[in-house]
């Protein structure tokens, strides 16, 4: 569509004029603001915590299990040089050989949400499943964090709350 | 044919003060549209709406997902 009303616009007589051909689909999957009657909806990059671990492909896991000790989570993400999400490395993982390469080990290509996806599906989805976290990527695959199942059904709880 | 733009290319338009324009229809733009957005669905361009365009600055018009 939004080629079609470039052109339109040119045909107008207007000289200046771009189109954002990835649209709106795009920007709300990064997480953006927006306006409008839905923009309030709880949505996962209301929740979005981006302090995962995070590993080099040709890391040792020895040396992201330490990292992975001192933060909340029990598993990192392995990336490529660009911040795309390559794979996830489990605690049990983590716990084998300390000198095995990060993507040797890991387990490829983890599930993923965008940032716009809606709150309440997703916390449907995690307690339907049985799951603690959900990864959240941009559409080009670059890791934005985690949302947490408590997170999550906290952030519902409130958006029901009356007077809130 | 415009200009084709992903987000960075967006972003920096806007900060140089380019008029974002959504495309779709009313609709789906009282629900949700990017910061700053006026709504000109296609069905209704023409050039007595788009008389509210500032022809000195650029334009940018976006629709769901480029289709």
């Amino acid at each position: 569509m939004s080629p079609r009303a470039a052109c339109r616009l040119q045909t107008l007589g207007f000289t200046d004029v771009y189109d954002y051909v990835l649209g709106k689909a795009d920007w709300l999957a990064h997480g953006l603001p927006t306006e409008g009657e839905h923009a309030d909806v709880p949505r996962a990059k209301d929740v979005l915590r981006d302090d995962v671990v995070t590993a080099q492909l040709d890391e040792p896991i020895g040396a992201v299990r330490e990292r992975v000790a001192r933060s909340p989570y029990g598993f990192a993400f392995v990336l490529a040089k660009d911040g795309t999400l390559l794979g996830r490395l489990r605690k049990a993982t983590l716990d084998g050989d300390a000198d095995a390469a990060a993507q040797d080990v890991m387990e490829p290509g983890p599930s993923t949400v965008r940032a716009d996806s809606k709150l309440e599906k997703l916390a449907a989805r995690m307690r339907q499943h049985n799951l603690d976290a959900m990864v959240v990527t941009t559409p080009q695959g670059r890791l934005l964090g985690v949302v947490r199942r408590d997170d999550a059904e906290r952030r519902l709880d409130e958006a029901d709350a009356p007077g809130l | 044919m415009a200009t084709r733009i992903d987000l960075d290319g967006l972003q920096e338009l806007v900060a140089g003060g380019a008029q974002l324009v959504e495309v779709l229809p009313r609709g789906e733009y009282v629900e949700e549209h990017l910061p700053g957005a006026i709504n000109l669905p296609l069905k209704e361009l023409d050039a007595a709406t788009t008389r509210q365009l500032d022809h000195s600055r650029p334009i940018i018009v976006y629709c769901w997902d480029g289709l």
